[in-house]
């Protein structure tokens, strides 16, 4: 028995210890994803000149975070929500739960980020996806790179296309996304041509990056995978030369925009504003590029030399309003799969 | 099965054991139902129960069945929605039985290798057949891929052998059995070393050949092992989600990926719910199933140190061919991580197509700076500490949790016979859902990183159960019978009794709770707050952003990783409780 009490006196305490601690510097509570970083010093900076305390909860893809968002909205987990994009935006409007917030920073963000007109959800970033190339495979096999869409289904370049599942990443939404928009409900006929020509598909970027893109250090068989225009800053040989590059021809790429929101039922509006204001400011904004290889949507915002010299933003991003994408999402992936995977 | 072979078998193990007792089998296990347990036992099984039940209750059927209740809807109980079910369910049990398969093909082989036979290396070799039990699922591709792939170790020393490992049924399989041949070599092999050898002398001097001895004699014997052994893998390759979802590539759907797709991406929680409902279900007939099958057969065992060096041809053959191919299968793909993790593969792109391979430390020492300057920084030395916390609490967790379950189940009552399957269900239920269920259930409080044993332990608790269960019962009740008649109390029966039988059994139970602990199982059911990383989230982070530094990094913390199981797993076996002796 004496351990049964004891067991249960460690469950007392530990629930007790979760309960949030009252005293002390105002706590701000921020759901983001398993990919949101950012820098030591700018934390500390906002929390020196607000007397707070910054807690990151992450739980999952962007995908997970937003349902666990959504399933909690009566007893929100958080005061604010990082990291919505631009293809479950109407989703997240549709759950109400996010409450508007006009920063005075929007003045200084140019319009085509700011999707949400009640702002509600209000841009932070920004990265294009676009199809990446081992440029050492195409010197030496004396093959011209792709330019569009239309060249990936010729036959000199079958089986060297890997992508990642619509169903299951949200990279490989984008890329087909960038498909929709290009070819409009005939899109499943490019990807019929595409199949044949023996695209490879894989669950997430992650296994296309690393295990299958042949310039990567997982050293795998296709040289073009489905990644973002950031990438080749990050594949950078000791020459000075980036190992891989972006084809960045007209609608071949989609551009994510990834947004804020105060959560509904908050305790700490005040501070979830200036931590939002923070967000759209210089020091935020400069320091997220090479934090999680996006572009900052602030124009003022200097770009780090890696980004410069080796990231490259395609002119004619392809575009869909996050309204149509809402409403046919799901019968997309659906056709998607059905033409690709069956 | 011939009985009368069968009968006169157990006849020669009671002539030969120390009491001569002549009951047959069945008799044993009736006769020790009605007299040798004690009253007391009955009436303490309430206690028994108590724990495990009340932690049950709590961290799995509460939450599930808050996160059932809002979300299950029968509308969704439409003829689309039913056939998609239906296929996804037809592949779900076809690769898991087969996947079970094989791994059955090469478990009991290396579970006799393991429990039978003395050689060199082996103590490394057992332990590094733990070691993808607990490696995150893009190490374990990687590391195929270092070896299979077009630019793999295979293809640069036997040109055109590459062949892609991802996106087949092929991968699948084999990512399953390289997973879950651990868990028969734990099982099956902890209980064949308790089975006297004198057993099969007797047999063989009766004139039976090597034969008709494993299946006459042994493999009855280990029946229950092996039912124990293979409904965890079972069940495992049956709720598989990251080995189909990344190694089987998008063509293929399980149950569990189907419940992912539609409770995260399409947010479609009811149809997620169905499909909840339906794997419960399934994994409900499957341990029921199993716990009809298990109390049909029960053993008494005694310990015995059976460890023999290969002598005959035959058995040098066996010893040396199964080595080879355990090698083969387990360490080479292994062994390219830790090479991935010293040696630069980079390509100077000012001459074409010319590969500079170096020797570099650099990816280790990168690993103890914060370049970045991150908020979210993982010191290596701290995400070991984690990570070795976490997996200690959980071992602890998950036996003082077990033990009375499994104390229960070894001599069932008719209570116990319905509480059995529910033991397993938390491995049969979608971790999707359930963490859905957590947080609609204890919200804030998920973020305590002291709940983190606790749900590991929820995964690591049928297995523990399953290990020591069969072992339990196969503890001859005379024994204990005599130890209490000379007035000995509960505890010193414990100690001088079950203990040293149990000692295999237990350290098999605490290797697994310490596996699935490293490899952070559960993870998704909580909500992370990273002030105290693990090596696998480390990995992961590392492995989310390009560039050739994280993916080298990723693999200096997965070699960490595996040194650390490595390490862990030879001190586990090592372990030798006061008291236990050397029966």
């Amino acid at each position: 028995m004496k351990h049964i009490t004891l067991l249960f006196s460690y469950f007392l305490f530990l629930f007790s210890a979760c309960s949030p601690a009252p005293a002390g510097p105002q706590t701000l509570t921020i759901l983001t994803h398993d990919s949101f970083a950012v820098s030591e010093e700018v934390v500390r900076s906002f929390e020196g000149a607000n007397n707070a305390k910054i807690v990151f909860l992450q739980s999952g893809d962007a995908g997970a975070v937003l349902n666990k968002a959504i399933l909690t909205r009566d007893a929100p987990l958080a005061d604010l929500l990082f990291g919505v994009d631009n293809t479950f935006l109407s989703r997240a409007l549709e759950a109400a739960i996010f409450e508007s917030y006009a920063s005075a920073e929007l003045k200084n963000i140019p319009e085509e980020f700011k999707l949400d007109t009640a702002n509600r959800a209000l841009p932070v970033d920004y990265g294009d996806v676009c199809i990446n190339y081992d440029k050492k495979y195409f010197a030496e096999n004396n093959l011209l790179v792709p330019q569009s869409l239309d060249d990936l289904t010729k036959p000199e370049y079958a089986g060297l296309l890997v992508m990642e599942n619509p169903a299951t990443s949200s990279t490989g939404l984008a890329f087909m996304l960038a498909t929709v928009a290009r070819f409009g409900d005939a899109f499943t006929d490019y990807w019929r041509a595409l199949k044949e020509n023996g695209v490879v598909v894989v669950d997430g970027w992650e296994t296309a990056y690393f295990t299958n893109f042949s310039a990567s250090s997982g050293r795998g068989s296709q040289p073009l995978v489905v990644s973002y225009a950031s990438s080749p800053s990050a594949e950078v040989s000791p020459s000075g030369e980036s190992l891989t590059a972006s084809i960045l021809g007209p609608d071949t790429c989609f551009r994510q925009i990834e947004f804020v929101g105060i959560l509904k039922g908050t305790q700490h509006r005040a501070l979830a504003e200036k931590f939002i204001d923070f967000m759209l400011g210089k020091q935020f904004q400069e320091d997220m590029p090479l934090q999680m290889f996006v572009y900052p949507v602030n124009p003022s915002a200097a770009l780090p030399d890696a980004f410069t010299h080796y990231a490259q933003t395609p002119s004619q991003p392809a575009n869909l309003s996050p309204d149509e994408i809402a409403a046919n999402r799901d019968e997309w992936i659906r056709a998607w799969t059905e033409v690709v995977l069956k | 099965m011939d009985p009368g072979v069968d009968g006169s078998c157990v006849e020669v193990e009671m002539e030969t054991g120390k009491q001569g007792n002549k009951e047959t089998r069945r008799q044993g296990i009736l006769g020790s139902l009605s007299t040798y347990i004690p009253v007391s036992l009955y009436t303490s099984r309430t206690l028994l129960w108590l724990l495990p039940i009340s932690y049950l209750a709590i961290l799995f059927f509460f939450p599930l069945s808050k996160i059932l209740s809002l979300t299950f809807n029968l509308e969704t109980l439409t003829t689309e929605n039913l056939r998609t079910t239906y296929h996804v369910l037809r592949f779900t049990v076809y690769q898991a039985a087969l996947s079970t398969l094989l791994t059955l093909i090469l478990g009991l082989p290396s579970a006799v290798l393991f429990a039978r036979y003395d050689f060199r290396g082996k103590p490394i070799l057992r332990a590094l057949t733990a070691v993808p039990f607990m490696l995150p699922t893009v190490i374990v591709a990687a590391a195929f891929n270092a070896l299979l792939g077009s630019q793999g170790l295979l293809n640069s020393i036997f040109p055109l052998t590459s062949f892609p490992f991802t996106g087949t049924l092929f991968a699948i399989l084999v990512a399953h059995v390289f997973y879950n041949t651990t868990i028969i070599i734990r099982i099956v092999g902890a209980a064949l070393s308790n089975l006297d050898p004198k057993l099969e002398h007797a047999a063989r001097s009766l004139g039976a050949d090597s034969f008709r001895v494993w299946w006459n004699v042994t493999l009855p014997l280990l029946r229950p092992f092996i039912l124990a052994a293979t409904l965890l893998v079972f069940l495992f390759d049956f709720t598989s989600f990251g080995v189909v979802l990344l190694l089987g590539g998008s063509q293929f759907s399980t149950l569990e990926v189907e419940i992912y797709f539609q409770a995260v991406r399409q947010l479609n929680l009811p149809l997620a719910a169905l499909l909840a409902v339906i794997q419960l279900v399934c994994t409900l007939t499957v341990s029921m199933i199993y716990s009809r099958l298990v109390s049909r057969t029960a053993m008494q065992l005694t310990p015995r140190s059976s460890l023999i060096k290969p002598k005959t041809l035959k058995q040098k053959f066996f010893v040396t061919a199964l080595c080879l191919l355990l090698t083969a299968f387990f360490a080479l793909p292994l062994s390219s991580l830790p090479i991935r993790s010293l040696f630069r593969l980079e390509a100077d792109r000012g001459q074409r197509g010319d590969v500079r391979y170096g020797f570099t430390t650099d990816y280790y020492t990168e690993l103890f700076v914060n370049r970045r300057d991150s908020v979210f920084y993982v010191p290596p030395i701290q995400a070991a500490v984690n990570s070795l916390s976490y997996a200690s609490a959980t071992v602890i967790l998950s036996l003082i949790f077990g033990f009375p379950a499994a104390f229960a189940l070894a001599k069932p009552t008719r209570l116990d016979k319905i509480l059995d399957p529910l033991i397993m269900l938390p491995l049969g239920s979608s971790t999707v859902m359930l963490g859905l269920g957590f947080i609609i259930t204890y919200g804030k409080w998920l973020t305590s990183p002291l709940l983190v044993p606790f749900a590991h332990t929820l995964i690591a608790l049928p297995f523990v159960i399953r290990a020591l269960q069969p072992a339990i019962a196969a503890i001859p009740e005379r024994l204990r019978q005599a130890a209490s008649s000379l007035d000995a109390s509960p505890f010193e029966v414990w100690k001088n009794i079950d203990f040293p039988i149990l000692r295999r059994a237990t350290l098999a139970a605490a290797a697994f709770a310490f596996t699935i602990s490293l490899g952070e199982f559960g993870a998704t059911l909580l909500i992370s707050r990273p002030e105290y990383p693990t090596i696998p989230v480390a990995i992961e982070r590392f492995l989310s952003q390009p560039g050739g530094l994280n993916y080298g990094q990723a693999m200096a913390m997965a070699s960490i990783l595996m040194a650390v199981t490595v390490i862990s797993i030879l001190l586990i076996e090592k372990f030798r409780l006061p008291n236990a002796g050397e029966l």
